[in-house]
């Protein structure tokens, strides 16, 4: 009897520790999975690429030296080599990168407000079953091939697209006008491609604002554009940052597009860094420019993201 | 209500006009019989039918499509796993740190992530000899780190509003978590997995700067491709390979939306 009351509560505690167990152990399988591979494949590139911005430039393969050395006599020799950034900091053709992708990119982030406010303000007026089919037709053309929508572009501009021809059949210009290889060009590519990423998040908050404020408005004597840009613009600010973030931050780094689109002179970052790499191979400045990019760019709006995450969050709960 | 104004149905034509006249285009001029985009000579489906016999281009394309179904369905698998861990897991040692590596792919410039994963490689290759050489499994390998960020994304959304009150049911039942969570969870999350699935296969299919950091000599994906001729110009052939790529995303994304609006008024009835 007591044998059989032991067995019991033995098998069950038995039955309880090993389920325990597993639960811990599943619990760890599930973090560690994603946690190592995120860890493998991006933290630690990242630390491979800080490190290779400290080294000095060789001709051989790999083009560089070793940061950190084992010398004859068991000594650890590091050596920081800060040409990559001195280069960056004092050459004027890397400035001047920093600053023509920084226009570039604010360029295009405005147009893309512009159009993208107009077009989201317009969806969140129509009736409610035409939203979803518009909304879809926005988000169409960014499921298809990115580098073909480009391409698209380079059709249009090009001396005999269609922009020149309907130009010329007007009559309004006599000889093709030079719409490719330029910073313009870039800036529309740019807008063309990013817009879905405007006109979602604006689109998002627009439809939450009460229709009785704007009514209320109306009632008490404003015009509509006051209206809108007191009450409508104010409500949306959430979403015009979302959209902001998500249209200026990738078109600082944008490659695709300037090279395509661009001109020679048409120098950003992303060009940059891939010229250095491809056709320089000096692999340690263009190390440098990833990690200043990084450190200039991304972090700080990252940063600034979370910020207006957690005000959302907060401004949520209460 | 606020009428729908004059203004409105502009900045609707202007928009929709912005973002179709280029596609159109394209598709248009893919079958001019004239080399010459812009000078109209005629109807003819001959770019289309040079394309077929291109063999470089059809093993791109046939090295795209197995890249992106195994990154869609790796990065499907490790994206739910870092779902569950941020959603359902209260607290663990190094969550910020997992929080921030999981969202950071999203905002990180393309050239950067490639630029990095390659040094990576280079490095592993001289330290373990592993990776032998850049090919698919390399590009593999990017493409999952990349897309499990996004499929994180849809696959979180879905579980924060997830009603637990019937997984709490079939553990009362006495299912063990396993069995909860393939026939409770999954079957439930289903829709965003195969949405995140989507998401992931596009983007790896269209996918060029990070491809043709870690692309070998061997592997040559189709954006690779393509983006080598652009370089070159304004080709017929090319618009045939845009008005294809285009027809065949359309009538997928068609095709999925029909599946799941008649999903969603199953539900309903």
């Amino acid at each position: 009897m007591i044998r059989q009351i032991l067995d019991h509560f033995f098998e069950f505690f038995w039955g309880e520790l090993c389920y325990i167990g597993r639960k811990l152990r599943d619990k760890w399988l599930v973090i560690s999975i994603p946690y190592l591979w995120l860890a493998l494949f991006f933290l630690f590139p990242f630390l491979i690429i800080f490190k290779i911005s400290f080294s000095e430039l060789q001709i051989g393969i790999p083009p560089f030296r070793n940061v950190v050395e084992w010398t004859p006599d068991l000594l650890l020799k590091i050596r920081l080599h800060f040409e990559g950034y001195w280069t960056v900091f004092t050459d004027n053709f890397y400035i001047h990168a920093v600053f023509s992708s920084l226009k570039i990119a604010l360029f295009s982030t405005m147009g893309c407000l512009i159009i993208g406010y107009m077009i989201a303000y317009s969806i969140s007026r129509v009736k409610t079953s035409w939203r979803m089919p518009l909304l879809l037709m926005i988000a169409l053309p960014f499921w298809t091939s990115f580098l073909i929508r480009v391409y698209a572009w380079m059709a249009m501009l090009s001396s005999k697209g269609l922009i020149n021809n309907i130009l010329l059949k007007l009559h309004i210009i006599s000889n093709p006008l030079q719409l490719l290889d330029n910073d313009g060009a870039v800036c529309l590519g740019i807008i063309y491609c990013y817009l879905p990423f405007m006109v979602f998040p604006i689109y998002a908050s627009l439809i939450k604002i009460n229709d009785d404020f704007i009514e209320a408005a109306h009632d008490l004597g404003c015009t509509p554009w006051r209206a809108f840009w007191s009450i409508t613009v104010p409500l949306s600010k959430q979403g015009i940052i979302a959209g902001i973030i998500l249209v200026f931050l990738p078109s600082i780094g944008e490659f695709v597009i300037p090279e395509i689109l661009g001109g020679p002179e048409t120098v950003t970052i992303g060009r940059v860094l891939w010229w250095e790499f491809f056709n320089n191979r000096n692999w340690p400045l263009a190390s440098a420019v990833a990690v200043l990019m990084v450190f200039l760019f991304v972090v700080p709006i990252m940063i600034l993201r979370n910020r207006q995450l957690d005000a959302t969050e907060k401004a949520a709960q209460t | 209500m606020i009428r729908f104004s004059k203004f409105n149905l502009g900045a609707l034509i202007f928009g929709y006009g912005f973002l179709y006249v280029p596609i159109l285009y394209l598709i248009v001029y893919s079958f001019n019989d004239s080399r010459i985009i812009g000078v109209w000579a005629g109807f003819s489906t001959r770019w289309y039918a040079k394309l077929f016999q291109d063999d470089a281009l059809i093993r791109a394309v046939l090295n795209t499509f197995e890249i992106a179904a195994i990154v869609a369905t790796l990065a499907v698998a490790l994206g739910t796993m870092a779902a569950i861990v941020m959603v359902r897991f209260k607290r663990f040692r190094g969550k910020t740190l997992f929080s921030g590596l999981i969202s950071a792919p999203l905002v990180m410039p393309e050239v950067i992530t490639g630029l990095a994963l390659l040094l990576m490689f280079v490095t592993l290759e001289r330290a373990i000899g592993w990776p032998s050489e850049r090919g698919m499994l390399t590009i593999i390998i990017a493409h999952i780190t990349l897309t499990m960020s996004y499929v994180y994304l849809v696959i979180q959304a879905r579980l924060i509003d997830f009603d637990k009150s019937l997984e709490e049911a079939a553990m009362v039942l006495g299912a063990k978590p396993s069995t909860v969570f393939f026939r409770i969870t999954l079957p439930l999350i289903f829709p965003s997995l195969l949405a995140g699935w989507l998401l992931a296969f596009a983007l790896s299919l269209d996918d060029v700067v990070i491809a043709s950091f870690l692309a070998g000599p061997g592997a040559t994906t189709l954006p690779i491709l393509v983006f080598s001729s652009v370089r070159t110009g304004v080709t017929p052939e090319l618009n045939a390979l845009a008005t294809i790529i285009v027809g065949v995303v359309s009538i997928g994304i068609l095709i999925s939306g029909l599946i799941m609006h008649r999903r969603a008024s199953k539900k309903i009835y």
